[in-house]
């Protein structure tokens, strides 16, 4: 078959009401702090492993929200708790236990069985 | 022979402990590791056998510690646990002397004034009435106290007391009444017999003028007896456990026997020996400073025993360790929440059989590592140049570069051969995944750390950051010395490497606690301080020192609570207003500066700013003199 260099594309709505809010809620249900976030970048600016690689919990937070739930299961485990990100934040959101909550959301499968 | 059916009960509490006491023991010990096995029979046969009957005497029955720490509450422990047993021992003699023969069975001791109403007349015999009834007086005085405090418990010098499950209040209640039935009951019948000393005897009399002592004393004898089988029968489940788990756990420890990183015997001992006295609960910071009451040890090790899930409470503490120096039973509170935090996700499951008799585990169900690497994005070290003393600042010294500037200064004007191990910033020390229960992540953090540091060849590791100080002693392996920057600046002082002047200012030295507590550094700071100023004392000193609350061993708690901890910490710290407030972790700096208008800074920099800068070849050349470089950090 010839091919014309055309092809389908995925589509690449990104769809809020179908998306996974579960680990969201699951987070947010044990640590009312995470909905005080900004998104002002302070954590990703200050973060141990950022210096190596490009690990942003801004970036994991905003997904997180949105319920683009993929990305931040692969991401959040590079993170070494070192408590950097807790001291800058200028809301006082307590990233720490967001980011532990998180990997153990992952980790109970009646979460993200979707 | 003498026998009556009101001592049944008694007989049946009395037995069944002593059988469970066998059968509990023997699991513990099956249960225990096999070096520790070793060590309780060598511990058994060798000189801690001498110890432990010291401690007990000492510790559980004396109550020595807490007569210290809080001499009322103290009197209270003391005089229900040292008064029953010399009750139980003269009333033993007692019944051996007295009674019709020797070696009685224990019910004839216990109710010796109901088997022989007319003893304790005359001459001996009223004398050792007299010691009885002092005893018994001894015993009730305490438990006054201990009703006072259970409603009141400031009356005994306690903000808080513990509260209580129900199966506890029941107990509680009857080891309330076995003292005041045994009054009555010898009173009653000292009444009737005219009989009983100053105590019994004239309570005895008096009742007798207008009750009808005989009839009534025989129910009271039923409710001594009842009371006493109760409570034998309930304190298995109840935190009365405590009372032979104590035993066990002073023989253990002194046998050499630690806690280690895994639920086993040992720690199960330790959390059935906790008398939830609430010690534990005036000491948190978390409950005096931001209000925070059920997270205390006392709590933790009750949701332990109760087969309770524990996430919540062991990850919800600062780590602090003030607790750890408190505990009159010496049970190694912050080891085993560790083990708890650890047990969040895996580790071996417990369950309570028997109606909570007996706590089985329920097999290991720790998973097999999987190989999967969480750090693989770290780079591969490289071959460094070789130095004799490496930097490490770590984490929160790069949010206070105050601190690893004054290092540098430091280091450069000592002269020695030194370099900057994570100068762009490197990776965690690993303490932090720790502290969370996540063993295994943090060990790829330390074999990292651990290869930079090999290959930098250097002899000496200094560091500023008192929580990295601690891993590196603990969990590394390393064939080098390692020091924090306030003992690497007190053997630069020593061995005269750099020099320094006098700062008039009066300063408070504040004791980071993985610094303090949790590796014992406590006089090089203070000395290394005395170098270049007025040091004065904050009333939290050494063991006694306060956490700054910024800890990184609590991952649940609010920043407003926090805060709150940081400020009222602050507070009591520049109590008597020094004009700088010191410390030796960039956390508590960080933390307390926040909380307190008084200026905050680190060891590092009060030395940096006094030392003086060695004359260099470039200004010998130009004939100055050796000036003192001016820092105007304050």
């Amino acid at each position: 078959m010839e091919k014309f260099g055309f092809k389908l594309s995925k589509p690449r709505v990104i769809d809020f009401d179908r998306n996974d809010k579960s680990v969201a809620e699951f987070i947010h249900a044990n640590e009312p702090s995470f909905r005080l976030c900004i998104e002002c970048g302070g954590c990703s600016a200050t973060c141990t492993a950022g210096n190596f690689i490009p690990f942003s919990l801004r970036e994991l937070h905003i997904l997180l929200k949105r319920g683009e739930t993929e990305k931040v299961k692969d991401n959040i485990e590079k993170c070494m708790l070192c408590g950097k990100c807790s001291l800058v934040c200028p809301r006082g959101v307590n990233t720490r236990n967001i980011i532990e909550l998180a990997k153990r959301a992952f980790k109970i499968p009646e979460l993200h069985a979707v | 022979m003498q026998f009556d059916p009101f001592v049944i009960p008694f007989n049946i509490g009395l037995y069944f402990i002593l059988i469970y006491a066998v059968v509990r023991s023997i699991i513990w010990f099956r249960d225990l590791s096999r070096p520790d096995k070793l060590r309780l029979q060598r511990g058994f046969f060798g000189k801690a056998f001498g110890q432990s009957l010291k401690e007990i005497f000492l510790e559980s029955l004396i109550h020595r510690k807490i007569l210290r720490t809080n001499p009322r509450l103290g009197y209270m422990h003391m005089s229900l646990a040292f008064g029953w047993f010399l009750l139980i021992l003269f009333g033993t003699i007692e019944a051996d002397i007295f009674g019709e023969k020797h070696l009685n069975p224990p019910y004839k001791a216990i109710f010796f004034k109901f088997f022989n109403p007319e003893h304790g007349i005359t001459g001996f015999e009223a004398a050792y009435a007299f010691l009885m009834d002092l005893i018994l007086l001894f015993i009730l005085s305490g438990l006054f106290l201990a009703v006072i405090k259970r409603f009141t418990p400031k009356v005994v010098g306690m903000k808080k007391s513990t509260k209580l499950k129900s199966l506890d209040k029941l107990a509680l209640t009857s080891l309330w009444l076995i003292f005041p039935a045994r009054l009555i009951a010898e009173s009653l019948t000292s009444g009737e017999y005219s009989t009983g000393s100053f105590l019994t005897g004239s309570i005895g009399s008096w009742l007798a003028t207008f009750l009808p002592a005989g009839e009534l004393a025989y129910p009271f004898w039923w409710l001594y007896s009842l009371s006493l089988g109760t409570f034998f029968i309930l304190l298995p489940v109840t935190r009365y456990l405590h009372i032979p788990a104590e035993l066990f756990l002073i023989f253990m420890r002194n046998s050499g026997i630690r806690t280690g990183d895994k639920a086993g015997s040992y720690s199960e001992i330790q959390a059935h020996s906790c008398s939830s006295c609430g010690i534990c609960i005036d000491q948190c910071q978390m409950n005096f400073s931001a209000g925070i009451n059920n997270i205390q040890p006392a709590y933790l090790i009750k949701a332990i025993r109760g087969n309770e899930d524990t996430s919540e409470i062991a990850m919800n503490c600062l780590m602090c360790g003030r607790c750890d120096q408190k505990c009159p039973v010496g049970i190694e509170i912050s080891a085993v929440r560790m083990i708890q935090r650890r047990e969040v996700y895996s580790g071996p499951e417990f369950r309570n059989t028997w109606k909570g008799y007996f706590r089985l585990r329920n097999g290991d169900h720790t998973p097999k590592p999987n190989g999967h690497h969480v750090y693989d994005y770290l780079p591969e070290v490289a071959a460094a140049e070789k130095t004799d003393i490496l930097y490490f600042a770590g984490c929160m010294t790069h949010l206070t570069p105050a601190v690893s500037r004054s290092m540098v200064k430091i280091l450069d004007a000592s002269g020695l051969k030194w370099s900057f191990l994570d100068k762009d910033g490197g990776a965690c020390c690993g303490r932090p995944l720790m502290l969370a229960g996540n063993d295994r992540e943090a060990r790829e953090l330390i074999n990292h750390t651990s290869e930079l540091i090999w290959k930098s060849g250097a002899h000496t590791l200094v560091t500023s950051c008192p929580i990295c100080y601690k891993v590196f002693r603990e969990s590394y392996y390393l064939d080098i010395e390692v020091l924090h920057h306030t003992q690497f600046i007190k053997n630069l002082i020593d061995e005269d490497l750099v020099r320094m002047n006098f700062l008039h200012k009066r300063v408070a030295y504040h004791t980071p606690c993985e610094l303090g507590r949790g590796t014992q550094v406590y006089n090089e700071p203070k000395d290394v301080i005395r170098h270049v100023a007025i040091l004065e004392e904050t009333g939290y000193e050494d063991e006694n020192s306060l956490c700054c609350g910024g800890s990184l061993g609590n991952i649940k708690i609010s920043y407003r609570d926090r805060q709150k901890i940081a400020v009222d910490a602050a507070a009591r710290l520049t109590s008597r207003n020094p004009e700088i407030l010191i410390t030796s972790c960039p956390l508590c700096k960080k933390t307390l500066s926040a909380a307190t208008p008084t200026k905050v800074a680190d060891i590092s920099e009060i030395v940096a700013e006094a030392v003086i800068i060695p004359k260099t070849e470039k200004t010998s050349l130009k004939h100055s003199l050796p000036v003192a470089e001016a820092v105007n950090i304050f």
